[in-house]
């Protein structure tokens, strides 16, 4: 039983970091950039090519999938998202579908559909145990990491001029910009934290799950989009949050109910929080205007 | 009305005059031939204007003659489709609206737009977020200039909230306000991007005349503690005419006359396009004490009408 709840809070922890990225774009730029699990696919390879073929230390890996996830993410949002600025949701939603096919349509070409076996990255942290329970390297690193990344972030955004930016940007881009804020600018770097964290997700679960394909990012993108949905979007605890229930459901109900079940209850649970609370657990309150 | 002394102007080349004081300085602002059209319609057109460097100017016009929209190109959240703005005589053309505040200009809105989700402090810091100078990774890694710059901001925010009396409600949220308090903090706000004009529409909306004069008292403290030019946006009459020392009207998007406080008051022009074309009659008089007259004649008439109902009333009562 506390087996399951360790590796759920594990497997949370991963959905955690990656719905951090989708909801700080979604507060700051107001879109949801469905590519986003994609870039957690491409950092899982930018890792495995350099750890793997070129044996780089695991920290450089690491660092280099974090460089070149961020830098996508800016050139994305570059390219396909700021000239639809003032276009309807809808094109930027569909816009955003379309990245996420180029993306792993490129990484089909580059790597074919073959999976790769992704070494553990995590291997050099030794296993814990706590009476009789034990807890792998794996899922310390990922919980310890997430943890970090949160405090980090939270950090970031309440302390320091540019995520005091990034939180009037969210308010208010006109107000923002007459005092003076680059909102351009802050939406880039809302985009690039976003991908460098989740460059750091995939190589976290590419660790736990070490099977390396074009797709590996699409479920976990989605689950992560219901994560930041459940606990409500827009709010950097609630998607910690969510995260980490959705893991720990997930996980309960692959151990208690059925392993083929197991999404189907995630995205269940996601309807019946939808209907009782359509702003999810932290969401804020929109008030009508009128 | 005017409760100061006299400005003195000269002209100046350009489009306009500016106070005697500022001739040193030259105008902070220019503008000639401003204008902007959406799709055929002219908002505003031949918007010329310059102001003083100390100057306070306001900007009146019933509603809908383009004050605002005045307001916002030159700000740039509209790209003007004809004319050139000079600010401190440099060409503010092809530059942003965040540009533009970095090069000198700073407004507040006629509805009050506060981060409301932010704390009084960090409102005022939103403000200097061009003037703390550190980089990403020095906030990231904590750096001592981190620490030194945040210190400075923080400082600078309470010196600038203790000027206006909110030092204390430096941890409240924007939100929870109250009212005139909320109309300051935006006012703080846009000093703390250290302009060189401030822009404020409509500072004295849903305040009540002991908060006017508050906020009159206020706006000259900014004018003689910052040594910047206020151009204010108003309808209320007694705070027009009792800071500005240069006032232009507008109707329909056209400036139909400049001038001081006297000069306004005194414009058939002005007069009609506020009452009517009762302007014949009334001409010569001031036109605070045109306009007061006109209210009273409508009360008269309107009582008159009254009564007569009411004696038709009694009438039929008697039948």
């Amino acid at each position: 039983m506390l087996d399951y709840l360790i590796s759920g809070i594990s497997l949370g922890s991963v959905y955690a970091i990656i719905a951090l990225g989708y909801t700080m774009v979604y507060g700051i730029a107001k879109m949801l950039n469905f590519a986003h699990g994609d870039i957690i696919m491409i950092g899982g390879y930018a890792a495995f090519c350099t750890g793997y073929y070129l044996h780089w230390p695991v920290w450089l890996a690491v660092l280099f999938a974090v460089v070149v996830c961020t830098v996508l993410g800016v050139v994305i949002e570059k390219l396909a998202y700021k000239p639809l600025r003032n276009a309807t949701s809808l094109a930027v939603l569909i816009t955003a579908i379309g990245v996420s096919y180029f993306l792993q349509n490129v990484a089909l070409l580059i790597w074919t559909s073959n999976p790769k076996a992704f070494p553990n990255m995590l291997s050099f942290i030794p296993y814990v145990n706590i009476g009789r329970i034990q807890i792998t390297g794996t899922a310390l690193g990922t919980v310890v990491t997430c943890i970090v990344v949160m405090v980090a972030l939270t950090l970031f955004t309440d302390k320091t001029k540019m995520g005091k930016a990034m939180r009037t940007v969210s308010e208010d881009k006109g107000a923002a910009s007459l005092m003076g804020i680059n909102v351009n600018g802050t939406i880039s770097l809302t985009f690039a934290i976003g991908s460098g964290l989740a460059a750091i997700a995939g190589v976290l679960l590419c660790s736990a799950y070490p099977t390396l394909m074009p797709t590996t990012g699409a479920m976990p993108g989605i689950k992560a989009f219901t994560a930041a949905v459940f606990g409500g979007i827009g709010s950097i605890p609630g998607a910690m949050i969510g995260g980490i229930l959705l893991g720990v459901i997930e996980i309960f109900a692959k151990a208690y109910i059925s392993t083929q079940l197991s999404d189907a209850i995630v995205f269940a649970v996601l309807i019946i929080v939808l209907i009782v609370k359509p702003t999810g657990l932290l969401g804020k309150k929109i008030t009508e205007k009128v | 009305m005017s409760n100061q002394k006299e400005t003195r102007y000269v002209d100046v080349p350009g489009p306009g005059r500016i106070p005697e004081r500022d001739k040193g300085r030259g105008p902070v602002l220019e503008c000639t031939h401003l204008g902007i059209e959406f799709g055929g319609l002219k908002a505003v057109e031949e918007f010329n204007i310059a102001v003083g460097a100390t100057e306070i100017g306001g900007l009146i016009g019933p509603n809908g003659a383009g004050k605002t929209t005045v307001f916002n190109l030159l700000t740039k959240v509209y790209q003007p489709t004809h004319g050139v703005i000079l600010l401190d005589g440099k060409d503010t053309h092809g530059m942003s609206t965040a540009q533009v505040n970095q090069a000198g200009i700073a407004r507040t809105f006629q509805n009050i737009r506060l981060f409301d989700k932010l704390s009084v402090e960090d409102n005022v810091k939103v403000g200097m977020h061009n003037n703390v100078k550190y980089h990403l990774p020095s906030s990231v890694f904590r750096l001592p200039k981190f620490w030194q710059e945040e210190k400075r901001a923080h400082e600078s925010a309470l010196e600038l909230l203790d000027i206006f009396g909110m030092a204390d409600l430096a941890d409240v949220k924007a939100s929870s306000l109250p009212y005139g308090a909320q109309r300051r903090l935006e006012i703080v706000r846009a000093l703390a991007t250290k302009p060189k004009l401030l822009l404020l529409d409509e500072p004295a909306a849903g305040m009540n005349p002991s908060e006017t004069e508050e906020l009159m008292n206020n706006i000259r403290k900014i004018r003689d503690t910052f040594g910047i030019a206020v151009l204010l946006i108003e309808h209320d009459m007694n705070l027009v005419m009792g800071i500005c020392e240069n006032i232009i009207v507008l109707n329909f998007g056209k400036v139909i006359a400049k001038g001081t406080p006297e000069e306004i008051q005194n414009d058939p022009v002005v007069i009609e396009a506020y009452l009517g074309s009762q302007a014949d009659e009334t001409g010569s008089e001031g036109f605070a004490a045109s306009a007061a007259k006109e209210a009273q004649k409508k009360k008269a008439e309107k009582e008159k009408a009254h009564m007569s109902e009411v004696e038709e009333a009694s009438v039929d009562v008697e039948e």
